[in-house]
């Protein structure tokens, strides 16, 4: 055979592998979807659980989800920046710096149910917080922060070191040319980056079941104190979450409707990371074009 | 290449009299990690003349450039010594204040590095960060450093698109434009116009002939015409060492060292 055969057989078999992939992918989705979707109504994304009857939703789950959510991501995006910062823009070559990397490297490859383990020993026993969102968050900080940093440092380290030189050669000082330069031409990965770990925290279950537990208590939506036990803002209330309650309704739920509200729940779990992960394109872009001046 | 001895050379001594000298370095030594770039150079560069730096690759024309504003301590592991006197200042003691110091002596690199961000932006930027704030005095400064970059025309009635936009001649005027909008002493360009095809080349010496009468230009090119039509002054650098510093026409048709006569004339580099 000639070069220009085997050219179309590699492009072939190349095209065949990524119809694969893509068939798969296109299969779980319709699966999910086709069972969950009939379920999903506004009654199920509203409704308390029902742990003995039919008719139960999944409401103050994906209320938990969200809240938990938001609460990691505020501890971990501050910190992630920051660490980001410094290993990109300010860390000398060094044994020090290396082993940072390399410690942020093996915790970014833990197995989540380790990290749950871990969170449950240090935040729920050894720190007191019991079961509780404040526990799951600080997990799922955990969880989160090495590959968030590494997103952040990636993303710096992607732009041009004549950028960096650019602003210093017009006397900005290092701090302004990272600040007002180099942060606004990294932030559409940065914000991808924070995004697509946003959707993994949503979906992640085995971090949170020892650390945010697995009882959804109910929730009065009425009082917002934080301090009062049943303020759905409340940190220290138990709150699981929608993948946890997944998990759990299949492993030992015994309501008649379980494989329902488990379709139902996964439906909707599915269609929350594909927003987020499609969301992140599109305000990343938006993002681009408002910091760069191209659109 | 054969060797030339680093003790056979020619520095044209510039009387203080007759020439104002803009900046000038004493015995400026460049070090990278444990190994010597520059041995000791000792150059001044005059007021409002152009000042050509040429040498084969690797002969430390531009580590001795990036040296003149500092741009060598960001790199890791390198160490400067000697004085760069800039107003009876040494410019390379550890008390100058290097970011006030990069104000007065702007720099263009060889590749176009403009911001991501529109062509006023890329001008205002900086003065911004000084506290410029009036709008029409930002105005005004876009447009006269567009004007001295010999850019306005091209660009005036789309101020606010991207700078990427632009090819890479009009970027590179755009970078000389951001640099004088600055308003520094001395401009150091880092051949500035290697990246460029021979009309932008030609566009940009245009620009620089017509800033000479505000600014002391210093330039590093690897292009010896370049250094010819442009330049007033030239030094030519040699694995580390000034061998010869002269009047431009001297150094191009009555070199006094061997070694620069064997490379403006193309037998080596």
């Amino acid at each position: 055979m000639n070069s220009k055969k085997w050219n179309t057989v590699a492009t072939g078999i190349l095209y065949f592998i990524a119809g694969v992939m893509i068939l798969i992918l296109a299969f779980l989705l319709i699966f999910i979807l086709w069972n969950g979707l009939p379920h999903v109504s506004w009654h199920f994304l509203t409704t308390p659980a029902r742990s003995f009857q039919t008719g139960g939703g999944i409401g103050i789950q994906l209320f938990n989800s969200f809240y938990l959510l938001f609460l990691a991501m505020l501890i971990s995006i501050p910190i992630s920046i920051g660490a980001g910062i410094y290993l990109s823009e300010y860390a000398k070559q060094n044994w020090l710096t290396s082993l940072i990397r390399t410690s942020i490297d093996i915790l970014s490859s833990l197995p989540s149910i380790v990290v749950g383990l871990f969170g449950f020993l240090v935040f729920s026993i050894q720190a007191g917080l019991g079961f509780s969102i404040l526990s799951g968050a600080l997990a799922l900080t955990v969880f989160n922060l090495p590959l968030l940093t590494r997103n952040v440092e990636e993303s710096l380290n992607s732009i041009s070191e004549s950028q960096r030189e650019a602003g210093l050669a017009l006397g900005l000082s290092k701090w302004e040319t990272v600040l007002r330069i180099i942060i606004p031409e990294a932030l559409p990965g940065i914000v991808t980056g924070m995004i697509l770990g946003a959707g993994r925290v949503f979906g992640e279950a085995a971090a949170l079941i020892y650390t945010a537990g697995q009882s959804a208590p109910a929730l009065d939506f009425t009082n917002w104190n934080p301090f009062y036990i049943a303020s759905p803002l409340n940190p220290l209330r138990p709150a699981e979450t929608l993948a946890v309650h997944i998990w759990k309704i299949n492993s030992e739920g015994i309501m008649p409707d379980a494989a329902q509200v488990s379709a139902g729940a996964s439906a909707v779990l599915i269609i929350a990371v594909l927003i987020f992960n499609f969301g992140a394109r599109f305000i990343s872009s938006r993002v681009y074009g408002k910091m760069t001046g191209t659109k | 290449m054969q060797n030339y001895s680093a003790d056979d050379k020619f520095i044209r001594e510039l009387d203080p009299k007759d020439h104002e000298i803009s900046i000038s370095t004493e015995d400026l030594h460049v070090f990278y990690g444990e190994s010597e770039a520059i041995h000791g150079v000792s150059l001044p560069f005059e007021r409002f003349k152009i000042t050509a730096l040429i040498g084969a690759s690797g002969s430390g024309k531009s580590t001795y450039l990036r040296s003149l504003n500092r741009m060598n301590d960001n790199i890791d592991g390198t160490r400067v010594t000697g004085k760069i006197m800039y107003r009876d200042l040494d410019i390379n003691s550890q008390n100058i204040n290097v970011y006030e110091m990069r104000k007065h002596i702007g720099m263009v690199f060889q590749r176009p590095n403009p911001f991501s961000k529109s062509i006023y932006d890329n001008i205002t930027f900086a003065p911004k960060r000084n506290g410029v704030r009036d709008k029409e005095t930002l105005d005004e400064l876009v447009e006269t450093t567009l004007k001295q970059a010999a850019l306005w025309d091209q660009v005036k009635d789309g101020l606010g698109q991207s700078a990427l936009s632009l090819s890479g001649g009009q970027q590179q005027r755009l970078c000389i434009a951001r640099a004088i909008a600055m308003k520094p002493d001395i401009l150091l360009l880092d051949e500035p116009a290697s990246a460029l095809d021979p009309i932008s080349t030609s566009t940009v010496e245009d620009t620089l002939l017509a800033l000479k009468d505000r600014y002391t230009i210093i330039i590093v090119t690897h292009n010896m015409q370049q250094a010819a039509r442009i330049s007033d002054y030239t030094a030519f650098f040699h694995l580390g060492n000034v061998l010869e510093f002269d009047e431009t026409s001297n150094v191009f048709q009555r070199p006094k060292i061997t070694a620069t006569e064997d490379y403006v004339s193309g037998r080596f580099g």
